[in-house]
């Protein structure tokens, strides 16, 4: 299982990366991996602002649907649109490409709360 | 060996051919004003036999109950006795028209009061109504009925929904339909509802809970008298999922167990037919206190005639005319030639089909939590050491003529196989698919492409569902 090492984690299997001044958010290779084929994605409204823990959109595969949960609180500044023509993107390159949407956050140590890329290790390792 | 697809109606089509033959002509010809006709109807043109083969061939490859062994969990697959058929033809019943005068059906009146107080019996309800199509309709009328009661009393400040992780999914739905959020309660690890972390989530703004007894896990709800006093004690309501009632019948009632509103399936528990063979059925019956807001017309009785009513605070009409009145016809059927005695022992070879399966299947796909299960049970349909997947086993099981349990649900247990035999197969038909799970386990082992590549003896080969969803082609030759 892949993991991005300048990344931080969710319990939720979602990842979150420094981009300049903003933040790009996903779901990890775990979790792609769990939902197999993804066929549907619904993302929020950017300009859009979320608490940590609200959900901002959907992700459907052939086999379930699942939430997409904000792991830090912050507005919504970009959506990657191509994965709505290519949700494929999110199975074959989920920190990369298959970046979800973009975010600022206000307060810096919401980033660093969240998951280290060793401990997301051990997290998936463990399930 | 493979079956033949079957060519679709248009391309057996032929100019001039036709299957119908009217009778002659004892009117002046007219042709049709210009603005009625049109240049291609494109319809397909074929003779009687082609016709009547061509839906033979289409019938001949279902996997029906009447044809294959149907275990597809919460969906109670069971048989559907054929005298419910000649019920529902009978001309008294099928020759009437809902907006007749009252005093010239009183038979189907009767009939539909009957049903009523049968199903009041069975569940131990103050009320029913026979209103909804389908099992999740039920449901959105329960949840309806619950909001009506709290807006009733003033008490506007309930907007939370509990539901158990191991749900059916039209729960939340139902929910979020009526306007409300939905807190979601784990199960603890004899598969019941996490008592204190439910207890954790009651206070004033809850609408109520929605329970399925027994659940998903085909367990029964050890803790359910507790469960339902802790809702009550916020002043909440229980909504109970009546689609696992098979395994219930004649031996517990859910309004016993302290659940105040909850739907029947008659698709499922009172052999109605199930998905393509009918119409759903989901009448909803409540308590005394809650029975005021049911949805309606309802049949009542007055001395010896019988008419439809509203309910004094009715939440209102949920469908056309009196509901899908065909269901209601077989419905009371089945529970007229059962009896009583018949009833208690559907659940209790329900009861008895699902642990002797259980038995046989779990030492090859072990059962997620193991514990005496009612009428179904949910196992681990992967195999370990192999790279053979649930839904590898689900499709290798269509080669050996069984129709696939339900699979990935509950999605609280990994690769879920959810594995349901009712109560009318028999030990044989069990025992052959025990052994075809068996020998499909041996194959996970020795030729694991063989269970990749399955079905089979299926007209098409494995689908590419994620194609199909996210590239749809939706018109023929489009």
């Amino acid at each position: 299982m892949k993991i991005d090492p300048n990344a931080r984690y969710s319990k939720e299997h979602e990842w979150v990366r420094k981009d300049g001044e903003n933040y790009l958010y996903g779901i990890t290779d775990h979790a792609q991996d769990q939902l197999s084929d993804i066929v549907f994605i619904e993302f929020p409204e950017p300009g859009e602002s979320f608490a940590s823990g609200d959900i901002i959109g959907v992700v459907e595969s052939v086999k379930a649907a699942a939430d997409l949960y904000m792991p830090i609180s912050g507005e919504i500044t970009e959506v990657n649109e191509h994965l709505a023509d290519t949700p494929e993107i999110l199975n074959s390159d989920p920190f990369g490409e298959g970046w979800i949407v973009m975010f600022k956050s206000s307060d810096p140590s919401e980033f660093e709360s969240l998951i280290s890329a060793e401990d997301y290790e051990k997290l998936t390792g463990e399930e | 060996m493979r079956k033949q697809l079957e060519a679709l109606i248009f391309e057996l089509s032929s100019p001039g051919r036709k299957a119908f033959t009217l009778p002659g002509l004892d009117v002046p010809e007219t042709d049709l004003p210009e603005s009625y006709t049109r240049d291609q109807p494109n319809l397909p043109e074929v003779s009687e036999l082609d016709f009547v083969r061509h839906y033979t061939h289409l019938s001949q490859m279902n996997f029906s109950i009447d044809t294959v062994f149907y275990p597809l969990g919460s969906c109670t697959m069971k048989y559907n006795p054929k005298v419910n058929e000649r019920a529902a033809s009978i001309e008294g019943l099928t020759h009437v028209h809902p907006l007749q005068p009252e005093a010239t059906v009183q038979g189907s009146l009767e009939l539909m009061y009957k049903l009523q107080e049968a199903l009041k019996e069975i569940s131990g309800f103050s009320a029913i109504s026979l209103q909804p199509a389908a099992g999740a309709h039920g449901e959105f009328a329960g949840v309806l009925i619950m909001r009506a009661y709290h807006e009733s009393r003033g008490d506007e400040k309930r907007t939370k929904i509990l539901i158990p992780d191991s749900a059916h999914g039209t729960n939340p739905a139902s929910s979020a339909m009526s306007g409300f959020s939905v807190v979601e309660i784990p199960s603890d690890e004899r598969g019941n509802v996490d008592l204190e972390a439910l207890k954790q989530e009651c206070d004033s703004t809850v609408v109520g809970l929605m329970l399925t007894n027994p659940n998903t896990l085909g367990l029964f709800e050890e803790q359910v008298l507790e469960v339902c006093e802790t809702i009550h004690a916020c002043g909440g309501l229980v909504y109970g999922d009546g689609a696992n009632l098979n395994a219930l019948l004649g031996i517990t009632k859910p309004a016993d167990q302290g659940i105040d509103v909850m739907h029947f399936n008659l698709h499922k528990t009172f052999t109605t037919p199930h998905g393509g063979g009918g119409p759903g059925c989901g009448p909803v019956g409540v308590t005394e206190e809650l029975a005021p807001f049911l949805p309606g017309p309802y049949s009542i009785n007055e001395g010896d005639t019988y008419r439809l009513d509203m309910p004094e605070k009715s939440i209102g009409r949920l469908k056309s005319f009196c509901g899908n009145y065909g269901m209601f016809i077989r419905a009371y059927t089945y529970i007229r030639m059962m009896g009583p005695d018949g009833l208690r022992s559907v659940a209790e070879n329900a009861v008895l089909n699902a642990n002797y399966l259980k038995a046989k299947v779990s030492p090859f796909f072990p059962v997620a939590v193991d514990r005496t299960c009612m009428h179904e049970f949910v196992s681990h349909g992967d195999v370990p050491g192999t790279d053979v997947i649930a839904l590898d086993v689900a499709k290798r099981l269509l080669d050996y003529g069984h129709h696939s349990p339900t699979n990935y649900f509950p999605l609280i247990v990994h690769d879920a196989l959810m594995i349901e035999p009712t109560e009318t197969e028999s030990k044989e038909t069990l025992d052959n698919f025990a052994e075809a799970l068996e020998k499909i386990h041996q194959e996970a082992h020795e030729e694991p492409e063989l269970l990749h590549s399955a079905p089979h003896i299926t007209p098409v080969y494995r689908l590419d569902e994620a194609t199909a969803a996210r590239k749809p082609v939706l018109c023929y030759k489009g």
